[in-house]
């Protein structure tokens, strides 16, 4: 496993989730998470070369139903709780600069 | 409720007509809101919606038509389920104000039952925390000692329980959420198999770990929850159909003749001296009772903590890309484009352990890091799932501690995210193998703070450790002792 975070390690892994995060929270993070990372490198005591990887629990598969008409929500209700809205749509801000649209 | 009274005693002087469900409901509105300055056990209360089930529940009874099983009884959820009623938080300001249009499952299933919902839980933010002190609302006190932690991430359902607010409470258990605060506030909590009780409606942390269970204050109560919230419901795919024991029926089965499992992992270093002594002597107990103890090896147990903190996280991380300000929730009010939109919101609106595993689950999962960490983390959980099978080939039951320390000050562990993930290093193997396991009061150290025993089970073992866990409730009274507070309110 690699080593240890450096604040611009962080700075792209915060760009990468979506996180605007201070220069302060960037030194935080550095530090704290790369501990947590130390430790978390005692997994490479284990040989798993030949363990196959548990992502769940449970052994279900693909859970199918009939594919047929049932009620669901209005939009009203879907967009109830919209911080932004423009009739039937979610409003966010311009994606596209004027000259690419 | 009369403060202290069971789930049982409550839902029988309802059904008998010696209580009303409205006086018992006012109670307890009156007690949660009397008690919020000390314990901030909850983040909403609905007085009016509750009062008016209670009515509901009266005016049955009067025209003599059957109630249900919890008719009356007033009951707290976990303020990561979501109800159509009041607001749902996560204990986050990204979902102020957030109002879910529809209830989850176990919420159909509690009203239904006719149990009466009084108010939300305070939580750490999205159920990520051992102390409920990561509420972006303030943290939960330990009704025990207001100084400490009520353990978390369901602190405030275990503190409400512990109070003697309400007699049941729900909590969500995605590495010891539930275990950890009801060991803290020397309460009963029931993490059940993964897949027993339907996920829908609960605000996703980590899916593969993710468990709803109950919190009360005897075993018999938690199964009379577990009965009514377990089983299958299509709108979670990984519910299981699979039918659901009588367990009321089950608790009477006898402790001589059970296996029950002793792994010296459980008791290593770092284990408080005190939680040791009650502990072991639970297990005595159990002994004496004609248990038989069988040493068991648990060998990649210690990598529990390494192993969740990589796939719980990474779930984290992929499950939190939708609070974007975009759909529900905050936004931030001066977005410069829609990538500033996002990350300003999520930058302003999550607290900073949120922020820390949506970044340490990024982490692993991003380019070049999947394989080192998520994929051997992964691997890792099939050699602890192993161990589970191959020792519950040899034992019914495992005994533990639930905590290797008893309820903590505020604010000593909060600048500390390890230690603070190490609280969990007994609860966290069970979300990893998807078993179930159950925390009960088992003693008190010199402090006067709760003790917990964990009994694990198999997956699908709820019997088992219900029935070893009640057997043990019949022969001790560490679960009828309150703490003081409840005397002076």
């Amino acid at each position: 496993m690699a080593g240890s975070l450096d604040e611009s390690a962080v700075r792209h892994v915060a760009h990468l989730a979506r996180l605007k995060i201070t220069d302060e929270e960037a030194a935080r993070y550095a530090d704290q998470l790369s501990k947590i990372l130390d430790h978390v490198r005692q997994l490479n005591e284990l040989d798993t070369s030949n363990v196959p990887p548990t992502a769940h629990p449970l052994a279900v598969t693909n859970v199918f139903r009939e594919d047929e008409v049932r009620p669901s929500w209005s939009s009203d209700a879907a967009l109830a709780n919209a911080p932004d809205r423009h009739g039937e749509f979610f409003r966010v801000p311009k994606v596209l600069d004027q000259e690419e649209a | 409720m009369a403060s202290g009274h069971t789930l049982s005693e409550t839902a029988a002087s309802i059904q008998s007509g010696a209580r009303s469900a409205t006086d018992t409901v006012r109670e307890a509105i009156e007690r949660a809101e009397k008690l919020q300055p000390r314990l901030s056990a909850f983040l909403s209360t609905d007085s009016q919606r509750a009062l008016a089930k209670a009515a509901e529940v009266d005016a049955k009874r009067a025209r003599r038509q059957p109630l249900g099983p919890l008719a009356g009884v007033p009951v707290a959820l976990k303020d990561n389920l979501c109800t159509a009623f009041g607001a749902t938080t996560c204990g986050s300001r990204i979902l102020k104000p957030y109002h879910s249009p529809y209830n989850a499952h176990v919420v159909d299933c509690l009203e239904s039952a006719g149990a009466i919902i009084v108010g939300k839980t305070n939580l750490d933010e999205f159920a990520m925390g051992s102390s409920t002190e990561n509420s972006a609302f303030g943290p939960t006190r330990n009704p025990w000692d207001e100084t400490r932690v009520a353990g978390g991430s369901s602190g405030g359902s275990c503190a409400a329980v512990a109070a003697g607010i309400v007699p049941a409470a729900l909590g969500s258990d995605t590495g010891g959420s539930i275990r950890l605060p009801a060991s803290f506030c020397g309460v009963v909590g029931l993490k059940p198999s993964y897949g027993r009780v339907s996920r829908y409606g609960l605000v996703a942390f980590g899916s593969s770990l993710d468990q709803i269970g109950p919190i009360t204050s005897t075993v018999e109560d938690a199964a009379l929850i577990f009965q009514v919230i377990a089983g299958h419901d299509p709108r979670d795919s990984t519910s299981v159909d699979r039918p659901v024991p009588e367990l009321t029926k089950a608790l009477s089965r006898p402790v001589k003749g059970t296996r029950v499992g002793i792994s010296e992992e459980y008791f290593g270093p770092g284990l408080d001296g005190e939680v040791s002594k009650a502990v072991r002597a639970a297990i005595d107990l159990l002994a004496r009772e004609g248990a038989e103890i069988v040493p068991i090896h648990l060998p990649h147990m210690k990598y529990g903590i390494a192993c969740y903190y990589l796939i719980a996280t990474a779930e984290a991380s992929s499950n939190l890309a939708r609070f974007d300000g975009v759909h529900y929730g905050y936004r931030t009010p001066h977005p410069e484009d829609v990538i500033d939109l996002y990350a300003a919101t999520r930058g302003e609106g999550f607290g900073a352990e949120v922020k820390r595993r949506i970044m340490l689950g990024t982490y692993a999962l991003s380019s070049g890091y999947y394989d080192a960490y998520y994929l051997k983390a992964l691997k890792v959980r099939t050699l602890i799932k192993r161990d589970f099978e191959a020792a519950f080939e040899s034992v019914d039951v495992i005994a533990s501690p639930v905590a290797p320390t008893t309820a903590f000050r505020v604010g000593e562990k909060s600048q500390d995210p390890l230690a603070m993930y190490l609280s969990d290093i007994y609860t966290i193997a069970a979300n990893l193998a998807g078993i179930c396991a159950i925390s009960i009061p088992c003693g008190f150290d010199s402090r006067s703070l709760p003790i917990g025993l964990q009994l694990t089970g198999p997956a699908f073992g709820e019997e088992a450790i219900l029935s070893l866990a009640h057997q043990y409730q019949l022969r001790t009274d560490w679960h009828t002792r309150r703490p003081a507070l409840i005397k002076g309110t």
